[in-house]
């Protein structure tokens, strides 16, 4: 039973993340309607910067945050002006190409900068006893990440609700022209969306950085998060939170008991793809997307 | 030469329905098939064998043009699916014993059921969930690839044995190089051919406006379905003749970045172009063979960077995808009619 319970935990822990990287996804994806492959690269470059700045230049902790987070900014608003806004009104294809080909190059630049081997952050972000939590021991890296992820992912609840910016972004959302025509700054929206999603994918990387190391395989972190998005909804941006959490834990789940009856290794590289193609058939628009009714 | 009428004139169906249209075009292609079967006579045996991966790269790219090109579904799984082709290919011959001619059809088919497994979901779906749908088709392949130990050796891969024709076996450069090119020419005739017939305009239907393709009286899934299967079969096809070539399959061959490269080389070649899938396959074949070479030379230049313009080569590759997309958003195969037609009239514009 603690055995299910400490996989529940983590799994909660690996979904909040998830849902943090599926936030930045999703409003990239309503906002802008570009369907953004380079998430996890972005997650990389965040986290390797992060390194530089707490091991590399011994910045304290606060402010190496602080700045990879300024850093992320700046690095989307390099990539929405130079690459993506050329490609607005492309067909999805050229959208997706064009970021599949942005993910190269950032994993190149990482790969130059930082090599190709595991780095741990050294002093860790979060004190490494553990504590007890429900009688399953916890290590605290897992409930300040979940802490952590679910601050953020109501901060962005209340600013899309409430804030002028994100009722701007929700309209863009809706509609670009009519947005447009009510006197809201499409491009800057778009920009605004891609610094976002930089930011939280940054976040999101430091966090899974301080739990599994830094590494160039946290791009492919990136991919595994369609499955969280697809479930909640590819544009849905509570429906993002709820299926991270819900693929992070099933993902733990059927790691666990497929590994102590069948003895399968592995599983969890591709449990959230075999998830994804049983939601794509029975509920393809997910839990809160909204469906696509065309006219002629 | 032949002189053809200023214009377009097709007055009759028949000749509505030629592929090659005037007596030049005709004797051009032919001298260039010719050329083809020659080149090996007078070329290195590294021309030649670099030769054989773009044959292979074009029946791939043609695959994949099939399904995205063509009925406009984006497919990231391209690479899996050559995978399933080469593992069934070699799974066919050394345990079933069947000859390669009908071992590389079978491994095709095998390939075309997988494929339409994971086009399912195009029931009810279109764009970009099916590209994902595909994406997850290509972890769980690669997933079933390490895994499958009796059929694809797991993490060791698995020797595919040479065809044999008769007592002739297919284990030199060039008579892989002739099987290669031979399928392959096969695969651009047709894939010609199904573009001419009821299923390649209904393709073309679905892609332009699947609504009305749909009142039109085209069956949307079984269109679907069928493209995912006829892709996945270029794409099997292509796999056994890989595992030919290289004479050993390894899963670490068939990844994401394969199928990202297939994906890549239809759009910097032309989408829905059987002669942009070739280009694709030719550019993308020769594209990091000439950066190795390039980095190889820089690194020796500057031997203190090497590692950072090593580690760029990838880098490149993005870039040079993301210049295509912005600048040649219709691919070579457009940018080629364009010196077509400006020779054509040369010297005057008009």
């Amino acid at each position: 039973m603690e055995f299910y319970l400490q996989l529940v935990i983590s799994g909660l822990v690996l979904g909040s993340i998830y849902a943090l990287v599926a936030l930045g996804f999703a409003i990239i994806f309503k906002s802008t309607s570009v369907v953004n492959f380079a998430q996890g690269e972005l997650m990389m470059f965040g986290a390797y910067f992060c390194f530089s700045m707490v091991v590399q230049y011994k910045v304290p902790w606060i402010w190496a945050f602080l700045i990879t987070i300024l850093f992320s900014i700046a690095l989307a608003l390099v990539v929405e002006r130079l690459i993506l806004r050329p490609m607005i009104g492309e067909p999805v294809i050229s959208i997706i190409m064009v970021t599949i080909g942005l993910s190269s190059v950032l994993r190149s630049i990482v790969t130059a900068i930082w090599g190709t081997q595991i780095q741990v952050y050294d002093p860790p972000l979060f004190p490494e006893a553990t504590v007890n939590l429900v009688g399953v021991p916890t290590s605290q890296v897992y409930l300040w990440s979940f802490g952590l992820s679910a601050v953020l992912l109501a901060l962005f609840a209340v600013f899309f609700k409430y804030s002028k910016a994100g009722v701007a972004m929700r309209a863009t959302a809706f509609s670009n022209q009519v947005a447009l025509s009510m006197g809201i700054p499409v491009k800057n929206i778009f920009a605004l969306a891609w610094c976002i999603a930089s930011v939280v994918s940054a976040i999101g990387g430091i966090l899974i950085g301080s739990i599994n190391g830094i590494n160039v395989q946290l791009g492919h972190f990136g991919l595994k998060v369609f499955p969280a998005v697809i479930l909640g909804g590819l544009d849905s941006i509570p429906g993002a939170a709820i299926g991270g959490l819900i693929v992070g834990v099933l993902e733990n789940l059927s790691d666990g008991v497929l590994k102590t009856t069948f003895g399968l290794s592995g599983i969890k590289e591709v449990a959230p793809y075999v998830f994804l193609v049983i939601i794509l058939m029975i509920k393809p628009y997910g839990l809160f997307g909204k469906k696509e009714i065309e006219r002629i | 030469m032949s002189v053809a009428h200023c214009g377009d004139f097709r007055q009759t169906y028949k000749d509505d329905m030629l592929v090659l249209r005037t007596r030049f075009i005709r004797i051009a292609v032919g001298a260039f098939v010719l050329l083809l079967y020659l080149s090996p006579l007078f070329s290195s045996n590294y021309v030649t064998s670099t030769m054989t991966t773009i044959a292979i790269a074009v029946i791939g790219a043609l695959g994949i043009n099939v399904v995205t090109g063509f009925t406009g579904q984006i497919s990231l799984g391209q690479g899996a699916f050559m995978g399933v082709g080469a593992f069934a290919c070699s799974y066919f011959m050394r345990v079933v014993h069947m000859p390669f001619w009908l071992a590389m059809p079978m491994a095709g088919l095998t390939s075309a059921a997988v494929g339409m497994i994971f086009g399912l979901p195009s029931a009810r779906l279109k764009g970009l969930y099916l590209a994902i749908a595909t994406l997850a088709a290509q972890f769980i392949l690669q997933y079933v690839f390490m895994h499958l130990d009796a059929v694809t050796g797991g993490s060791n891969g698995i020797p595919s044995p040479p065809p044999e024709f008769g007592t002739f076996a297919f284990d030199g450069d060039r008579s892989k190089y002739y099987l290669t090119i031979t399928v392959a020419i096969a695969a651009v005739i047709f894939t010609t051919n199904l573009l001419r017939s009821r299923s390649g305009r209904a393709f073309i239907a679905v892609r332009d406006h699947h609504l009305s393709a749909e009142i039109m009286g085209v069956n949307l899934f079984k269109y679907r379905l069928l493209s995912f299967a006829v892709s996945a079969f270029y794409a099997g096809i292509a796999g056994s003749l890989w595992g030919m070539y290289t004479g050993y399959i390894s899963a670490e061959h068939f990844t994401i970045t394969e199928s990202i490269n297939y994906l890549a080389m239809i759009i910097i070649g032309g989408l829905g172009s059987v002669l942009g899938s070739i280009f694709g396959a030719i550019f993308m074949t020769l594209l990091p063979q000439v950066l190795t070479v390039g980095t190889g030379a820089l690194a020796d230049i500057f031997p203190k960077i090497g590692f950072l313009i090593m580690s760029f080569k990838d880098g490149v590759f993005g870039i040079i995808v993301i210049l295509f997309l912005i600048f040649e958003p219709d691919g070579l195969a457009h940018r080629w009619r364009m010196i077509k037609t400006y020779w054509k009239l040369y010297p005057f514009s008009y």
